[in-house]
């Protein structure tokens, strides 16, 4: 029953775009149709998914007479329903943001567009996520990266947007590329396409390890590991943000989705496999919030940490493996937990966030940081939910973002305690998940404290409105998602104790919930977020009659909103801890005498991945190739010349040399 | 007959140096097309065959290479309202000297070269092999557009002379086949010359290196 | 349970003395009387008799940023043991969920900061927040330390553990620890030589330049929850530092009490004989700090 209630939500959604299609350019109600049938379809497959997990239901995979595809399998198992529930939400909830954020009376062909593939997209990935043949799956990447594509460049009349796009483009294909070598090595080693667990011994350690590189680099730069990540930040920042969402909260996983999938197959693991994943895990974390902190769009910010969160994924996924390289079930069952519900948070808190973008966007019509300033007074409820989803993205308290990084850790804590050596080295990366909070903290702080708070920065600033309930409503329904996980986190165990025994562990996995008292923390963060809610509550009633004054400005004789400190000059603190590696150029105009015309300066971080290694390597291509171009005169006569010698170089292969040397040389 | 052979075909590799060494294009054209149309002749001359379609095959051939395109170019000469070829980058009489060497050489080292069937008494060989060149030398060393064609046309008389080798007859089919082919390709280029013309004002063809990526 | 009301009692009602105590040491180095020990608390409850002005940028953020600080500060403080008893709220993990809380103070003091519009709140939240990036992972590998030797995941468990686990292989992580500590604890409670609480120049505060705008009980607040943060960090350093136990209950309470003491007194004595840094070179101090507890996790395991 789940896996057919799946499927028929899958349809819904792909054919939801169509009213939208077949209506007038600027007609309103072919996107209301639309968004009915995608909730409908996401209704549908939540019902589905919930089956699933609470009674227990094990569906039967289904046959599709197929043949040309080798009779393709779809299966539903834990693994696959837990990445199901992210995509239902989120398709439904971008869905509706969707009608007031990017509406077909105003947008007309791009909206219809969009809302096509939206559903496309979403079909896509139901299907590659219940893949059990690779030929299934592959359509569903497929058709997932295409719709992506298309929904990425909806506005495509911005020539950033159709760079980022292209960009996309190219790196999604070279993951499918690499996918095809994945699935061909797979076909040659066990014989079949289909997803079957591996016996060990059957295949060669070669092969394996050949698998597993093929797997990490082709997942890995759909999930935007660093230094896979370098169409992330472009594609995210320029595409209509629920497309945003929907990329960063859900497409990214379907990367680690196919990690944990094809890791899952994999009758061994090595060490190295843990290592490597959990070192790029850290640096990615580390280094995309680090990023994240030099950005003045707001989008490409949230993508950077969307870089970061994945960072984090990986790290949990990494002390898995070496919680089973090692023999060591509770490394790999609260790492993997941890890993799997930061899947779930993630995608709502940054859904959460780039829906509070979108907001501000639609209303300001900026994304600039620095020209924005004290919307939380115009917009008060975007405000308080992109607050709580900055404080989720944190991982502090009171939130879910804590919890999956309690499971992390506490992974890391019994790797440390377990007398290993490989278990301490692993617990070094402990203290990076904390600094990469530390830094999360602080990037957050400035996006929410120049956005929202203080003053308005610029004329777009002053003119912001509040957004329609309809965006306004998929925000709060991803809150209290957020909440539910945050205080009550007991809730998702079960849901997590079923996924993490979907991984392949010889012994069988204990249950995450057993090592850490997750009710104790249920109620304390219940606890300080109720008292906190409501002694603020009880000072703003009582402060409301309090004077009002101006900010105290050190007795400046004319304070202006420009004064206030810019996100720039916040984050630039930090950057310069970290110049060594993220080094920023810096622009300015040199102020001379002593009333200076007006000047600028502008500071710019480049992405090392793709500015300097990929496009630098292109230049240095492009230099060396022009030494060729001497050889274009554009005169025919040069050309013909070529042909010429050319032929005459042929000629004289038929020329028998050595009987005219010895003919010559010949002494009669 | 043998020796009509190589007379002619010596006839042909003087014709060549002729044309290499003339600036006037109007003389240039009339020495290639009679280059053609004794080409042309030979299957009759020599090999003796009476047979309705090589007879056919021969005055079609005399009659396109010796007048219809002489007469096209000639037309298209008149709209660009040239007369005379620039000086070539090296010179009229080096052309000729070089001209003249490739032949000697091509004349000694032609019996190093294997070619199956190939009797080795005949200047076939040779001569097809210098007229081929000569023809590439006037396409790379003329700059207008005019005289290039004219080196296309040696280059094809060059061909046709290999093509003697080998086979006895040439099939009528292939025959009329390559005529067509070049009277198109003539008559195609005089058009080409006097757009070329037009957007240049000149038909010198170094102009076209404003095409070129920069 | 009794041990319960008296941890409360001290975290509570103790820690306002600790400023008192620092203040006069300093006065003492510099040959002054010095307001008396008591001072910080006329100060707090004088604040929370005071009215509120709030600035017309502020919004609801501005109340919000004490309240939670308060909030989570106290909270952070059931969790901390005292002494050698264990603290009122103890369970596996709460060591992230004490990290975790100061985390959460941190932002909502950043954020309201920000919330004024006015460049000095900015500039101080922009250094508070950059100095968190180096003093947390600092934290952790403390933590992480001491989590090894005992061998335990609860906040009472680790800060127990010093006193049965000092040996020979022990002592010098802990030596390098607790140096590491000391200065984590001097960063996080805005002391010489990373900040100074006494000046007045805004453009040199970092804590102070955060609540500049705040007053009233708002302001109050803000002084309570700092002074609630001294202890706890003072408490935890204490654990590192003086394994010492004593077999009576009533005992081990007044010899806290005395170790408390003792550490404000030595903060006084540090904040007197230093210089604060110029402010360019926290963060080198800090990264000393971060890279003496990385070191002594090194020496510990390997």
């Amino acid at each position: 029953m789940p896996i057919q209630l799946v499927l028929f939500g899958a349809v819904l959604l792909a054919l939801s775009g169509l009213p939208a299609l077949f209506s007038r350019r600027r007609s309103s109600w072919g996107q209301v149709v639309s968004t009915v049938i995608v909730l409908a379809g996401s209704s549908t497959g939540i019902v589905g998914i919930a089956l699933h997990f609470f009674s227990r239901y094990l569906s039967a995979p289904l046959f599709f007479p197929w043949p040309a595809v080798g009779n393709s399998v779809v299966g539903l198992d834990s693994l696959s329903a837990f990445f199901l529930f992210p995509v239902f939400v989120m398709s439904g909830a971008g869905s509706l943001y969707g009608t007031a954020y990017w509406p077909q009376k105003e947008k007309g062909g791009s909206a219809r567009r969009l809302q096509m593939f939206w559903g496309l997209m979403a079909a896509g990935m139901v299907v590659l996520l219940l893949g059990k043949h690779a030929m299934a799956f592959l359509l569903g990447w497929e058709v997932m990266a295409l719709s992506g594509f298309f929904l990425i460049t909806a506005d495509d009349t911005r020539e950033e947007t159709r760079k980022a796009g292209l960009i996309y483009f190219i790196a999604t294909h070279i993951s499918t590329l690499i996918l095809f070598a994945l699935f061909t090595v797979w076909r040659l080693a066990t014989g079949s396409f289909s997803f079957l667990p591996v016996s060990p011994g059957s295949i060669s350690l070669g092969l394996i390890n050949a698998l597993f590189l093929l797997a990490f680099i082709g997942f890995g730069i759909k999930a935007g590991l660093m230094p896979l990540h370098f169409w992330l930040p472009g594609a995210h920042a320029n595409a209509p943000s629920h497309v945003s969402a929907m990329l960063s909260g859900v497409m990214l996983k379907m990367g680690v989705f196919g990690f944990l999938r094809v890791l899952t197959l994999m009758p061994v693991m090595p060490a190295m496999w843990g290592w490597m994943t959990l070192a790029f895990g850290a640096v990615s974390g580390l280094l995309g919030v680090i990023f994240a902190i030099g950005q003045h769009d707001l989008k490409r910010l949230l993508a950077y940490h969307s870089v970061e969160n994945i960072g984090i994924i990986y790290m949990g996924i990494g002390l898995a493996m070496l919680g089973r390289a090692f023999g060591h079930p509770e490394w790999t069952a609260l790492g993997l937990a941890g890993a799997l519900l930061h899947v779930w948070n993630h995608g709502f808190f940054k859904s959460l966030l780039f829906f509070g973008a979108g907001s501000v966007q639609h209303a300001s019509g900026t994304r600039q940081i620095d020209r924005l300033g004290g919307l939380g007074r115009a917009m008060p409820w975007t405000a308080a939910f992109f607050l709580i989803g900055s404080i989720a993205i944190c991982g502090l308290p009171p939130l879910n973002g804590f919890i999956s990084e309690l499971l992390i850790y506490a992974g890391f804590f019994h790797s440390l305690t377990a007398g290993t050596s490989g278990g301490t080295a692993a617990a070094f990366t402990a203290p990076v998940l904390a600094m990469i909070g530390a830094l999360a903290t602080a990037c957050f702080v400035k996006v929410c404290g120049t956005v929202f708070l203080g003053l308005p920065r610029g004329e777009s600033a002053a003119r912001a409105h509040e957004s329609p309930a309809r965006m306004l409503l998929p925000m709060g329904f991803l809150v209290l998602l957020c909440l539910v996980i945050g205080v009550a986190p007991y809730s998702v165990v079960p849901i997590l104790e079923q996924t993490v025994a979907a991984w392949a562990f010889p012994s069988g996995l204990p249950s995450p919930a057993g090592f850490l008292p997750l009710r104790t923390f249920g109620w304390i963060s219940l606890a300080v977020a109720v008292v906190s809610v409501f002694i603020t509550g009880l000072a703003v009633f009582l402060g409301r009659k309090s004077p009002r004054r101006g900010t105290w400005d050190c007795g400046y004789a004319k304070p202006e909103a420009s004064m206030q400190y810019t996100a720039s000059s916040f984050g630039s603190s930090i950057l310069y801890l970290f110049h060594h590696l993220v080094p920023s150029r810096l622009q300015k105009s040199d102020l001379s005498q002593v009333f200076p015309a007006p000047a600028a300066m502008r500071s710019h971080i480049d992405d090392p991945v793709l500015d300097q290694w990929i496009r630098g390597f292109f230049r240095r291509l492009r230099s060396l190739s022009t030494w060729f171009r001497r050889f274009q005169q554009g005169m025919m006569q040069y050309y013909i010349l070529y042909i010429v010698v050319a032929l005459f170089v042929l000629l004289c292969t038929l020329i028998p040399f050595r009987e005219l040397l010895e003919s010559l040389f010949h002494h009669s | 007959m043998t020796e009509l052979l190589n007379a002619i075909l010596v006839v042909i590799l003087v014709l060549n140096l002729f044309t290499l060494g003339t600036s006037r294009i109007q003389s240039a054209i009339r020495m290639v097309a009679v280059q053609g149309a004794l080409l042309a002749l030979i299957p009759i001359l020599i090999r003796e065959k009476f047979s309705l379609t090589s007879v056919i095959a021969s005055v079609v051939a005399v009659l396109l290479k010796g007048i219809v395109i002489p007469l096209i170019m000639n037309r298209s000469l008149r709209s660009a309202r040239i007369k005379r070829e620039e000086t070539p980058l090296i010179g009229l009489l080096p052309t000729v000297i070089i001209g003249a060497v490739i032949t000697g050489l091509i004349l000694i080292f032609s019996k190093m070269v294997n070619v199956p069937g190939g009797q080795t008494t005949t200047l076939i060989v040779p001569a097809s092999f210098s007229t081929i060149l000569v023809g590439f030398l006037l396409l790379i060393t003329r700059y207008k557009a005019i005289s290039q064609v004219l080196g296309y046309l040696v280059m094809e008389n060059g061909i046709f002379i290999f093509g003697m080798l080998l086979v006895e007859a040439v099939p009528l089919i292939v025959e009329m086949g390559v005529l067509l082919d070049l009277f198109v390709g003539i008559f195609v280029i005089s058009i080409i010359t006097n757009h070329i013309n037009r957007a240049f004002s000149s038909l010198d063809t170094r102009r076209l290196d404003s095409l070129k990526e920069e | 349970m009794k041990n319960v009301l008296i941890h409360l009692l001290l975290f509570l009602f103790l820690s306002p003395l600790l400023p008192g105590i620092i203040n006069k040491t300093k006065a003492f180095f510099a040959g002054r009387k010095g307001a008396p020990f008591f001072q910080p608390y006329f100060d707090i409850l004088k604040l929370f008799r005071k009215g509120l002005v709030v600035s017309t940028a502020a919004s609801w953020i501005f109340m919000a940023g004490p309240i939670v600080t308060l909030v989570a500060v106290a909270t952070a403080g059931l969790l901390i043991p005292l002494g050698p008893f264990d603290s009122p709220l103890s369970f596996t993990g709460d060591v992230i969920l004490f990290v975790y809380l100061f985390g959460l103070a941190r932002f909502f003091t950043t954020a309201a900061a920000l919330d004024t519009g006015s460049s000095f709140e900015g500039m101080g939240a922009a250094r508070e927040v950059t100095f968190a990036v180096l003093s947390e992972p600092a934290l952790f590998f403390a933590l992480l330390v001491l989590a090894r030797v005992s061998g335990s995941f609860r906040l009472s468990d680790i800060l127990h553990g010093p006193i049965g686990g000092v040996n020979v292989h022990t002592v010098a992580p802990f030596v390098l620890v607790s140096i590491g500590l000391y200065i984590v604890m001097l960063a996080e409670a805005s002391r010489v030589p990373v900040d100074d609480p006494t000046t007045h120049l805004e453009l040199t505060m970092i804590h102070e330049a955060m609540v500049l705008d705040h007053s009233g009980p708002l302001l109050g607040m803000v002084q309570y929850s700092s002074s609630l943060k001294l202890f706890i960090l003072g408490a935890l350093l204490l654990h590192l530092v003086v394994p010492f136990r004593a077999p009576q209950e009533w005992l081990n309470w007044l010899l806290f009490v005395a170790e408390i003491f003792a550490v404000a007194v030595s903060i006084g004595v540090v904040e007197s004989i230093m210089a604060r840094l110029k402010m360019k070179k926290v963060p080198y101090l800090l990264t000393g700090a971060l890279i003496l507890c990385a070191s002594g996790f090194i020496l510990l395991v390997r």
